[in-house]
């Protein structure tokens, strides 16, 4: 087993990146401490590559700095950062089998031979490919491959971990155990680690934080239940997990939404009073009865194990689709077309501007608002 | 010499391995790559230069249009490219006749066979036409012999990889077989659409194949001399002893045009480019 | 497979009719009623011809390894620069000046560095005339000047895929693993390029080999090229008893440039291996 190693502290201060007109970062500021695993997250073009590229010196920044352990790397080339990287895909050198892939970056250091071969050996048995140390990438499928660009990358003992979007080419089962992996020895190795990625479910499943990032800037940065529970804006809200988007209307201090009226919600007078508004609610947060009087009508149902998420159609001023999580015995006793009735049974987690020209629904998790 | 197209020999292989290009690194700095450029873009150019001003000169040393004026009425001109056009539209209409339905045929019923067919572009290499005119002469029954238009079939030959090679790329672009298979199943034959649906999608690679094959009968010279047949090229370096001028003055407008034909290609290429359908 | 007649026969009268001929007529012996003879061969390997391979494998090889060079530098230097355009620009030029060749080239280069060419006269007025140190174009240094014109371009087209094929990723995997310049080119890009830059060349060099016409233009036949001494064989000088040694050398010109063709096949079967 490898010494193992204690992970830096890194910190990017306020950092700035142009291209062109587009702005990656935005005066970014983000913190990691020692072994912890930070996930990247957001839409396409969020800067949250850039952010990784930054850091791993493959990328000039125009303002900010970057520092591990107190000291300033902002000027010092990517050859001399120590830190080890793991690429979306096909990184691994061709020309050289597993064995000498992962041995690389040892070979740099001047590691000799025989000793290099044994880290490598114990590294490729790290992540479960030692009977595969001879063979080309060619020969290996691309979890494997992955598995290898990591054993690689660890080899350096690198204090601080990079992985842009490591499982995105991947298979959707591969993904997942590979997945554990990665948390699993990030873990056992206390390596610092940054972790990019636009799979909301993958950040919230393997990190000790997650940033949600957007235009260049941060939007939140907490642990993955925090995010969950209490997003700080609306747009962390629909992107975090499934959200629901209902109509309702301020009544003082309250909200009323699905014919009660229900407290705060943080209306907190930013509107006035008895304006339409829309309100944010989870799909747990709601839950649903056949009703032949229902405002509601069941439209689809998908099933997700344990739990149906059903999709209602509300008539209303404001119509709104709404998706309902439903224990699967009671929703399988309910037919397509049903009349329901929908009721609120959590807390609203957020009370926000209606959507400009759109219509009130569901936003699945993910997504991006008005782009 | 020979006619070269950039898809034809860049390496079958490393066309699927090619990324996005976004993230090419750029690296600036170092003062050989404008210092490099520059020689060998002078190397390219100065003979054209050259070529040119001694074409615009007379006998005497001064500067007259005559060499380029006086082409059409020089001894021979008029024969020479009246059978080098004639060869040129037979060898057009006989390789595309060949070459498209037998390029499709492989790209839909014989995938396997497609790689082996992709050889073809090493025959230019492997049977050079100074070798081929050798068998052509000896087989060539005397009736054959007694018509230059024997050429036009040997430049088929020579033609072949190339037009081969531009509508296996062209196909290779667009979905043949769905387009196919849309085609027969509202009632169209093979021929039908071969015509109506091929023909009109591969209208760059056909035109690519035509140019290719355009500049090949223009520029050959092995074959027609030494079948001893006066085609525009060989007229040119019989011509020379007569007047060099007027002979550097054709082979600058036989490159010239040649260079404006290529170019137009790869406007076409550039213009009409459709994005590889599905994943390769 | 009934779709493949039309090209199948065409290609069995007009290629391999002719070629086997020439194959099969190297062993045949130019005295009438004389049967098969290994003569012709002897002779296509002797003396004057002998002299002739050698020097059309020479000409290839410098006209392969030189343009291989130099194409390989521009191309590289196209792919990294940060002008877009200019890789437009070098990539189209490229496709046109490597179809230029034969006659009008030879033209052209007489012009230019001709005995009374610009260039020559260029040098000669700042008394560096290279024809009073001995050269001429109308030679094999001037032959193998006049090939780099269409080596060069084939070159660059041939290994620009395959230097964009060089993943970003690759280079900077090596660089975050500790590995400057030189230890990325020694241990990863150049064993990976190898093959491909390998392979064109060796397509260069076929090209090289089987070029008649701008020799032919260039020197009139009075270079000791196997094309040219091939095509001197249609022209009339045979010697009686030796019509065939002319088949005889397009079959050494044949098998010379297949064995080069074969490993040219297995180097792009590498590659594409390595490519997935």
């Amino acid at each position: 087993m490898p010494d193992v190693s204690f992970g830096a502290t890194v910190e990017l201060r306020d950092l700035q990146r142009s291209f062109g007109s587009t702005r990656a970062l935005d005066h970014l500021s983000l913190t990691l401490e020692p072994g912890e695993l930070v996930a990247l997250l957001g839409p396409s073009g969020c800067g949250k590559t850039t952010a990784l590229r930054v850091l791993a010196g493959f990328e000039r920044l125009d303002g900010g700095t970057v520092s591990v352990d107190g000291t300033e790397i902002s000027g010092v080339p990517a050859q001399k950062r120590g830190m080890g990287m793991v690429f979306q895909s096909y990184s691994l050198f061709p020309n050289m089998h597993a064995l000498d892939n992962v041995a690389y970056g040892l070979r740099m250091r001047r590691t000799a031979p025989a000793e290099r071969r044994r880290r490598a050996m114990a590294l490729l048995d790290m992540v479960g490919l030692a009977d595969r140390a001879k063979q080309y990438p060619h020969q290996l499928s691309g979890g494997q491959q992955q598995r290898v660009a990591l054993a690689r990358a660890l080899a350096i003992e690198p204090r601080v971990l990079l992985l842009d979007e490591p499982l995105s080419a991947l298979d959707a089962q591969v993904r997942l155990q590979l997945r554990e992996q990665i948390r699993g020895l990030q873990q056992r190795l206390g390596t610092t680690t940054l972790f990019v990625t636009h799979d909301q479910e993958e950040a919230l499943s393997i990190a000790d934080r997650v940033c949600v990032m957007r235009d260049g800037r941060i939007e939140q940065v907490d642990a993955p239940a925090v995010l969950y529970k209490r997003p700080a804006t609306p747009f962390v809200a629909e992107f975090v997990g499934t959200m629901n988007r209902l109509p309702a209307r301020t009544a003082g201090a309250a909200v009323e939404v699905l014919g009660r009226r229900v407290a705060g919600g943080s209306a907190d007078g930013r509107f006035p009073d008895g304006a339409a508004v829309e309100v944010l609610v989870r799909p747990e947060g709601l839950t649903l009865r056949r009703d032949e009087g229902g405002r509601g009508i069941l439209t689809a149902r998908t099933f997700l194990g344990s739990v149906t998420r059903l999709t209602v159609l509300l008539d209303g001023e404001p119509a709104a689709s709404v998706k309902v999580d439903a224990p699967s015995d009671e929703a399988a006793a309910l037919e397509l077309g049903s009349p329901v009735t929908v009721e609120l049974v959590d807390e609203v987690v957020m009370v926000v501007e209606p959507r400009p020209g759109g219509v009130a629904g569901s936003v699945p998790a993910g997504a991006t608002i008005g782009r | 010499m020979v006619a070269v197209d950039a898809s034809v020999y860049g390496g079958e292989g490393m066309r699927k391995a090619s990324p996005a290009v976004a993230s090419r690194p750029r690296r600036a700095g170092g003062l050989w790559r404008p210092v490099l450029l520059l020689a060998v873009g002078a190397y390219f150019v100065l003979p054209f230069v050259a070529a040119l001003r001694y074409a615009l000169q007379s006998d005497t040393g001064t500067f007259s249009f005559s060499a380029f004026t006086g082409i059409t009425a020089q001894q021979g001109f008029g024969p020479a490219i009246g059978l080098s056009l004639r060869l040129l539209v037979l060898t057009v209409a006989l390789t595309l006749g060949l070459m498209v339905p037998t390029a499709v045929y492989v790209h839909l019923r014989l995938p396997r066979l497609r790689r082996i067919l992709d050889g073809i572009t090493i025959l230019p290499i492997v049977v050079p036409p100074i070798v081929l005119v050798i068998g052509v002469l000896d087989v060539a029954p005397t009736f054959a012999k007694a018509s230059p238009y024997l050429l036009g079939f040997e430049y088929v030959v020579l033609a072949m990889p190339f037009a081969y090679r531009s509508l296996a790329a062209g196909l290779a672009a667009i979905d043949v077989k769905t387009l196919f298979e849309a085609s027969r199943s509202l009632g169209g034959g093979p021929l039908q659409t071969l015509r109506r649906v091929l023909v009109p999608n591969l209208r760059a690679a056909l035109l690519s194949a035509t140019v290719l094959t355009v500049a090949l009968v223009l520029g050959e010279f092995t074959m027609a001399s030494l079948d001893q047949y006066q085609t525009f090229p060989v007229w040119i370096v019989a011509f020379d002893q007569n007047n060099s001028h007027v002979s550097t003055a054709v082979s600058f407008l036989a490159l010239f045009a040649t260079w404006a034909l290529l170019m137009v290609i790869s406007l076409l290429d550039r213009r009409g480019r459709t994005p590889p359908a599905g994943g390769e | 497979m009934l779709g493949l007649a039309p090209f199948a026969i065409y290609a069995l009268v007009f290629l391999a009719w002719p070629l086997a001929d020439v194959v099969v007529g190297a062993f045949e012996s130019g005295n009438p009623g004389g049967g098969l003879t290994l003569a012709n061969l002897h002779a296509a390997f002797s003396g004057v011809y002998r002299q002739g391979f050698v020097t059309s494998i020479e000409l290839a090889a410098i006209t392969a390894v030189v343009p291989g060079v130099v194409g390989l530098l521009v191309a590289y230097a196209v792919e990294t620069s940060p002008h877009g355009s200019l890789r437009r620009v070098v990539t189209t030029a490229s496709g046109v000046f490597a179809n230029f060749g034969g006659v009008p080239l030879a033209f052209l280069f007489i012009a230019s560095i001709g005995s009374t060419g610009m260039v020559t006269r260029w040098l000669a007025a700042i008394g560096l005339d290279p024809y009073d140190h001995g050269f001429t174009l109308y030679s094999f240094t001037g032959v193998a000047i006049v090939y780099l014109y269409f080596q060069i371009p084939l070159m660059v087209l041939v290994v620009t895929p395959a230097l964009q094929a060089l993943r970003p990723q690759w280079r900077e995997a090596s660089e975050s693993l500790g590995a400057g310049s030189w230890a990325y080119w020694r241990r990863v890009g150049a064993p990976i390029l190898a093959p491909s830059v390998l392979g064109a060349m060796l397509l260069l060099f076929g090209f090289g080999l089987s070029a008649y016409a701008t020799a032919e233009a260039l020197t009139s036949g009075s270079i000791a090229l196997t094309s040219i001494q091939i095509g001197s064989f249609l022209n009339g000088n045979v010697i009686a008893g030796q019509a065939n040694v002319g088949k005889a050398l397009g079959l050494g010109m044949v098998l010379v440039a297949s064995l080069s063709m074969v490993v040219y096949v297995l180097l792009q079967r590498r590659v594409s291996k390595w490519s997935q």
